[in-house]
């Protein structure tokens, strides 16, 4: 295996709604200041790859646009998931395995406040038997705190002070959106959004987008002072439907974790993508982190949630982290369809 | 640094306008349990799976992958979704073989599909988005254009297209898989049917399709147990150039030459046209076979409709392309480039039946996509690099 | 007696509707302000100086945003190439035949899509020169479907090499 390390992250603010700017537009100086934090040109770049979604778009092939942001001439090579950045970063983390390339870059994005965002998530699901009866994502989160609560797995109060935590880590965030300090007992009695999950429960809907760069060996020693290496990568996916999966355990979690050795030594920072405060503590459990671990000092998804990107944030939150020395070791996690069906985690280590 | 990968299995399912005996997860399966069944392994021994397909919108469904992991055999396994546009079968084939070539799996399956038939490919295909003037209907408005222009630098004869259709469609014939098959089909047919989008005419022009393709790509080691010849990977290359630029040669871009030139530098090819014994195009409308001859180096500039006229890229030419009828007999978009890459390494491992070009050893896999602007590309051999 | 049902369900009608709030992006604002106005804005790349027109905002090829200040281009152009369209598609109102063109606009290094009106469809060429046909004045809005058409100008075609670098 080649060592390969996180050298540059940059993102945008997470907006509720960005209303003069395209994705493009967004993401120009994202990418600007990415290449400009790392000394590069698009010609020093062997492969470059992002995420977004046509759907969260409302158009098709939208992410030919976002080449826009690149400058991709010459010619490049690149590719693309439909599947958050987080994906796009173990493709090109591929690519590098294998020796095609030594430097890439990564990005991902979106513009959820375009459409009505759980909505639009029920076309993940089967389309023959569940999507006619357009259950939104919130809903589907619902179902499974509701699982969650009856057997003891979560609390309300757990739940809550999740929140009150990401959120006041994040006002240490200037690209987060929903910061401050809240209280448990305030928040627990505000009314149900919908029932178990009140709206403190929920991550933002979020404009945003994120990019990063990975080097190999050498290359990465020269392009940032403590490289944060990948020393572990893997992603699991579950089958889809609620009925065949449980839904109190991150299944998919727990291997991801274990074949990408969380466990091996210790944590000091958890970046974990949890779209709902319940999550959260599910794929904490499923990481195995002790009480020694920092969790989400970014705010998380709860802070600031650009769909396509969020994933690829956590991993960058995770890396910053380790370059500023905060963090020997780092754990990110990013999740992707219905109740967390599919999810991906990254071990940073510092050198 | 790269290990070697060869392909082990292959299926496809029959390509049809419309699938209406199966749903999306039978599409899929079939294409995948065919493959399965051609390198004698069961789902069990799958290590990951990658799926590829084209914008969302064809089915209706965002990420369908999502929802079809079980029907794939990936639960709990890791499960990737590439979409280049058109290119996309191409690169997920890429992807597939990068897991193998990177020592991280040791078996991987690949599926690209498309069910347009569910959903409305043409108007998925020209979104009318706000701002803009929708004169583009389709990809053939938006190509013809492009072949115009091509027509008018080469001086290639008006009926070279026609010509390209013919092969094809003749091709086909001999493909049990293939979408369109025109029995009585000859030239005149063709130059008699309706014009499109001058300069493509009806017969000129793709299908659109329901189906999927499917492959298992092994590591060396378990490839050389494999029950049947692998087809060895030597080479794959992607290049993507912006769609608009000013200066940008949209006829020829620059990105196909690019990626033509990689491409034979890594598998040591120095003269594609002899080296090289066949080769599946992705020729959407009949033109792009001489434009591509000549954006994948293998004809000089201005000559690729020579290749066409002369008989070279015919079944018993020296340079025999589309043999299994291509992109203009069966389009199931997102899986129509990986079909490109399949039936390329079907010719290697002999087992191209009734359209098997005899002795192929070498063989080019190709698919491009979006505005003539992603380009993806392989080349696969009998014999390792 | 009706007819006994097909065991197997075939199809299944599920119909979906998303509604989507675009934004034209500052750019491209710019831009549809000024035709809302009948102006052409074009744009500079600040590395090559060339100009885009329609713009995005950014220069594709650099990646960088475009600068500096616009630039008003006549409504007179160039067929660079063209097609002719007889396929009905649901998102387009014209009338078949029809010929969607890439025009040059005097002074500027990009193509314009659009399409071809008040003209036999068997005389659209290359190198026609050509001229807009806007909307009345009263119907303007910011839509660069302010010009109906390009029509013919009755100007002698553009010689090859001004814009055979565009085909």
């Amino acid at each position: 295996m080649r060592e390969v390390a996180v050298v540059a992250f940059a993102q945008s603010r997470s907006l509720r709604r960005e209303p003069d700017r395209n994705e493009v537009e967004i993401l120009i100086p994202v990418i600007q200041e990415l290449r400009k934090s790392a000394g590069l040109r698009t010609e020093d770049i062997d492969f470059i790859c992002s995420g977004s979604s046509d759907y969260l778009a409302g158009q098709s092939f939208a992410f030919v646009s976002g080449l826009d942001a690149v400058g991709a001439w010459p010619p490049v090579s690149e590719s693309h998931v439909e599947m958050d950045g987080a994906w796009a970063l173990y493709e090109a983390w591929v690519k590098i395995q294998m020796g095609y390339a030594d430097v890439a870059m990564v990005y991902g994005f979106g513009k959820p406040s375009m459409g009505d965002l759980p909505e639009t998530l029920a076309l993940q699901l089967d389309p023959y038997l569940l999507t006619p009866l357009w259950p939104d994502a919130i809903s589907m989160a619902a179902l499974q705190a509701r699982l969650c609560l009856e057997r003891g797995v979560v609390s309300e109060r757990a739940m809550a002070e999740v929140a009150v935590r990401d959120r006041r880590n994040a006002k240490q965030n200037p690209f987060a959106q929903v910061t401050g300090d809240f209280e448990v007992e305030k928040l627990l009695a505000e009314p149900f959004l919908v029932s178990p999950l009140r709206k403190h429960d929920c991550s933002p809907i979020s404009d945003g987008a994120s990019a990063m760069i990975i080097a190999a060996g050498d290359r990465a020693r020269k392009l940032a002072q403590r490289p944060a290496w990948i020393r572990g990568f893997a992603h699991i996916c579950e089958p889809q439907d609620l009925g065949v999966r449980d839904l109190t355990r991150s299944r998919s979690t727990e291997i991801a974790a274990h074949q990408a050795g969380v466990g091996r030594d210790k944590v000091d920072v958890a970046e974990i993508y949890g779209p709902f405060t319940h999550q959260e503590l599910l794929v904490e459990r499923a990481l195995g982190l002790g009480s020694r671990t920092q969790v989400n000092p970014s705010g998380g998804a709860l802070a600031a949630n650009p769909i396509m990107a969020a994933g690829l944030t956590r991993i960058g939150e995770a890396a910053r982290r380790v370059w500023d020395g905060s963090a020997d070791r780092a754990v990110a996690h990013a999740t992707s369809g219905p109740c967390l069906q599919q999810n991906l985690v990254c071990v940073l280590e510092g050198e | 640094m790269a290990e070697l990968c060869g392909v082990v299995g292959i299926g496809q399912t029959r390509h049809q306008a419309a699938r209406k005996d199966v749903s999306m997860a039978g599409l899929v399966r079939e294409a995948a349990e065919r493959a399965l069944e051609d390198a004698e392994l069961t789902w069990k021994d799958i290590d990951a799976v990658v799926i590829g397909k084209a914008p969302d919108m064809f089915e209706g469904v965002m990420m369908p992958e999502l929802f079809l992991v079980d029907a794939l055999g990936g639960a709990y396994k890791p499960m990737l979704r590439v979409h280049t546009a058109g290119s996309v079968g191409g690169s997920t084939g890429i992807v597939a073989a990068s897991l193998v070539q990177a020592g991280i799996h040791e078996r991987v399956l690949t599926v690209a599909f498309e069910k347009q038939s569910e959903s409305n490919a043409m108007w998925a295909l020209s979104i009318a988005v706000p701002f803009s003037v929708a004169v583009v209907a389709g990809a053939g408005g938006y190509f013809a254009p492009l072949v115009r222009g091509y027509m008018r630098r080469s001086g290639a004869p008006d009926d070279t297209g026609i010509r390209v259709a013919l092969k094809d469609r003749k091709n086909a014939l001999r493909n049990p898989y293939a979408h369109l098959q025109i029995p009585d089909i000859d030239f005149d047919k063709i130059a008699s049917s309706p014009m499109l989008w001058d300069p493509i005419r009806y017969l000129e022009t793709c299908p659109s399709s329901d189906g999927a393709c499917a492959m298992v790509m092994a590591s060396e080691k378990l490839a050389e147990r494999a029950p049947r010849r692998p087809a060895w990977i030597h080479a794959t290359e992607m290049r993507s150039e912006p769609t608009m630029f000013s200066g940008r040669d949209q006829v020829m871009p620059r990105a196909t030459l690019d990626n033509a030139k990689n491409l034979y530098k890594k598998a040591r090819i120095s003269n594609p046209r002899k080296e090289i014994d066949c080769a599946e195009i992705y020729v959407p409308f009949s033109w792009f076979e001489p434009m591509w001859m000549e954006g994948m180096l293998i004809a000089e500039k201005n000559q690729g409709w020579k290749m066409t006229y002369e008989g070279a890229t015919a079944m018993g030419g020296d340079f025999p392309v589309n043999m299994s009828g291509g992109v203009l007999s069966s389009n199931p978009i997102g899986a129509s480039g990986l079909l490109r890459f399949a039936e390329a390494a079907m010719q290697v491992r002999g087992q191209a039946g009734e359209h098997q070009v005899d002795g192929a050893r070498k063989a080019l896999g190709h698919a491009y996509g979006g505005g003539s602007q992603y380009f993806s590309t392989w080349i696969v051999s009998s014999d390792k690099p | 007696m009706s007819e006994p049902q097909s065991e197997t369900v075939e199809i299944l009608r599920c119909p979906v509707k998303l509604e989507y709030l675009y934004s034209a992006g500052q750019s491209a604002s710019r831009f549809l302000r000024a035709i809302a106005q009948g102006k052409l804005l074009g744009q500079r790349c600040p590395v090559d100086g060339r100009v885009y027109f329609p713009t995005r905002g950014s220069c594709p090829q650099h990646g960088v945003l475009m600068s500096g200040e616009p630039v008003e281009l006549p409504d007179t152009g160039t067929v660079v190439t063209y097609s002719i369209n007889r396929v009905p598609s649901e998102n387009i109102k014209l009338e078949l035949p029809y010929a969607p063109i890439q025009v040059l606009l005097d002074g500027a290094d990009t193509v314009l899509m659009h399409v071809l009106g008040e003209c036999p469809i068997d005389q659209v060429h290359m190198g026609m020169r050509v001229k807009a046909v806007w909307k009345p004045k009263s119907e303007w809005t910011t839509s660069i479907g302010n010009i109906l058409y390009f029509k013919p100008s009755g100007e002698p075609d553009a010689p090859f090499e001004k814009y055979k670098e565009h085909i």
